[in-house]
């Protein structure tokens, strides 16, 4: 068997991770539009409908949407075990989230019960379809490396968010009585437990390849995610379910935060020492990235001391400037190598030379990827602003606006460049 | 210099005594390569980079050459085998080494973004090759190889760039 298809074989084809990478800076433009639109209204309480579906097109929307498609690309790098049949498999769950995430956000800005149900099931099948071939992929996994166990943890992680969401939705219904207490666990198990352990998992092996840097030092790369995963579980005990006593909670979040904070600190550190000293604009939304997520567990410590958590700006400091500026960072990494690499293969299978492949600089070029860090950043600090000043509302949308369009067309870019190399 | 951590991290204070260990810690040499003449390209002096990316280069093949020649050979061989893991490595070998051509092209013609262009996609390329590597196949080699290894070793420290 030629040795070029073999190598195929590991990777999923190119439009399955595409497919959802592509899909998300629609739902994060369709955020900004909200901002836009509703302006101060979509950032005055946590609980407002435009609020919360803000937040969801930006969690599950950008976020899960990237992270669905990144998962299925990097197991069989990673941890060596590639997703079973991972085509059909993206062909049944890209659909189902997408619809989903749709009916969800219309139902949480007030669309009615039905749009509900179709959110429940819709979401409800695609993760579950996520997780059943995630697990099955990870159980096989050939490597031993920390990674796997980050990553195992996240995707339980993220199976208790869905779990506690689902039946948040439920509530909305009216099939159920409303069960907020369960809003601070769902959106904990989140943040901490889906987004933070999965992007642990894969900065550790990810950073120091990108940059060249020294490992993560190897107490930290073992006792962190397990850590925050226990933490969690002591934390979410206390708070729903008082069967701890207060204090352990509390001590369990605090232990938590500082956890983050050593994550935070960690990568900077190991950023510091690389070898690598050219500019790199992944390099800076991972700097990006990690001084949000430092601010955060500031904000919120500060916040507790003075009895008045900012919820909107710590919401604002976690989703837009922590995950997605991480995200968009390897966003920018990943489809260039993907472009390049599928059409290397699939031109050394059909016998062509590879003289005409364009590397990675080409295919998108960096002053695009520098400009819509800039709108991204600027989008994030107006973000900011207005999570304290409403009125600021609007011209952040229209900043973030701009930023998901011009992501998306730098993706997009990509693959019509794919395209044409195809044919040419 | 090193800190001392990143020795401790890296296992350089061991004595080599797996595979993994021994090719793992040449991964690491590369990539110390690469980013100096990365640097030496974006600077514009082309005397020193020039030299920076033949040095580089040359370590490069070396590397390839021990497990080629030597490593993968044995494996191979214990295997009854080419058709296993080996033959993804090498295959990702041979787009590396065009990669290694393009990048000798850009520094004969003094074209710092075609270098940077062609360098940046061959880390990439290296690195989920060596994250290969060093977490499937050299463990396996491990195992494998055992009763060889004093006398693989020997003949990889014996293997040139040519
Ligand atoms: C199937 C997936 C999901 C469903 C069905 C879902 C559903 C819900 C619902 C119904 C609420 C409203 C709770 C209330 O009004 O008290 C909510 C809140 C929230 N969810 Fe989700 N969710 C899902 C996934 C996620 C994910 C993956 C994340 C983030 C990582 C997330 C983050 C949040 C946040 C931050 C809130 C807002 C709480 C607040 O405003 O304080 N959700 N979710």
């Amino acid at each position: 068997m030629n040795p070029a298809a073999l190598s195929l074989e590991q990777a999923p084809p190119i439009s399955v991770p595409l497919r959802f990478f592509l899909t998300a800076p629609v739902f994060g433009a369709t955020a900004a539009l909200l901002l836009i639109i509703f302006g101060g209204d979509a950032l005055t309480s946590r609980w407002a409908p435009v609020t919360l579906a803000v937040t969801h097109l930006l969690t599950l929307g950008f976020l899960a949407m990237v992270m669905v498609g990144a998962v299925q690309q990097l197991l069989p790098v990673l941890v060596g075990s590639p997703v079973p049949r991972a085509k059909w498999v993206s062909r049944i769950m890209h659909p189902l989230l997408t619809l989903g995430i749709a009916s969800l956000v219309a139902g949480l800005a007030g669309g009615g019960t039905g749009l509900m149900y179709g959110a429940i099931a819709l979401l409800g099948s695609g993760f579950l379809v996520f997780v059943a071939v995630t697990a099955s992929s990870l159980l096989r996994a050939r490597s031993g490396h920390f990674t796997v166990t980050a990553m195992a943890l996240s995707i339980l992680a993220l199976t208790i968010t869905v779990a506690l969401g689902l039946y948040l939705a439920l509530g909305y219904t009216g099939a159920i009585p409303m069960a907020r207490q369960y809003t601070d666990l769902h959106l904990g198990w989140g943040f901490i437990g889906w987004v933070v352990l999965l992007l642990a998992g894969v900065a550790y092996q990810v950073v120091p390849m990108f940059q060249i840097t020294p490992d993560y030092p190897r107490p930290l790369m073992r006792f962190l995610t397990p850590g925050l995963f226990v933490l969690l579980g002591v934390w979410s005990l206390g708070r729903a379910m008082a069967m701890v006593p207060d204090v352990i909670a509390t001590v369990a979040a605090g232990l938590i935060a500082g956890g983050v904070l050593l994550f935070a600190l960690a990568t900077v550190c190991v950023q510091v020492r690389r070898k690598r000293r050219l500019p790199d604009v992944t390099l800076d939304f991972w700097r990006l990235a990690m001084a949000s997520l430092a601010a955060v567990v500031l904000t919120w410590a500060v916040g507790l001391t003075l009895d008045k958590l900012p919820g909107l700006l710590l919401g604002v400091l976690f989703i837009v400037g922590f995950a997605m500026s991480a995200v968009n960072g390897m966003l920018y990494k990943i489809v260039p190598f993907l472009v390049w690499l599928h059409l290397n293969n699939q031109r050394q299978i059909a016998g062509l030379s590879l003289v005409g492949v364009p590397n990675m600089r080409k295919i998108i070029p960096e002053p695009a990827m520098r400009w819509q860090f800039r709108v991204q950043a600027g989008a994030l600090v107006l973000l900011m602003a207005a999570a304290v000043w409403p009125v600021l509302t609007s011209p952040a949308g229209l900043l973030l606006l701009l930023s998901m369009v011009w992501l998306g067309w730098n993706l997009l870019g990509a693959l019509r460049l794919y395209r044409r190399t195809l044919r040419a | 210099m090193r800190l001392p951590y990143e020795q401790a991290c890296r296992g350089e204070t061991k004595t080599m005594n797996s595979f993994s260990d021994f090719m793992g810690g040449d991964h690491s040499a590369c990539d110390a390569l690469y980013a100096e003449a990365e640097r030496a390209v974006d600077s514009g002096d082309w005397n020193v980079a020039g030299k920076a990316n033949d040095h580089f280069l040359n370590a490069m093949e070396r590397h390839f050459n021990m497990e080629e020649q030597v490593l993968f050979a044995a494996f191979e061989a214990a295997q009854g085998s080419t058709m296993g893991p080996t033959q993804v490595m090498r295959h990702e070998h041979s787009q590396m080494r065009q990669l290694f051509q393009q990048m000798r092209d850009a520094v004969a013609e003094k074209d710092v973004d075609a270098y940077l262009g062609a360098g940046e996609t061959l880390l990439i390329l290296m690195q989920q090759h060596n994250s290969k590597e060093e977490q499937i196949l050299y463990p396996m080699t491990d195992q494998v190889l055992a009763a060889e290894r004093e006398e693989l070793f020997k003949q990889m420290e014996a293997v040139t760039a040519e």
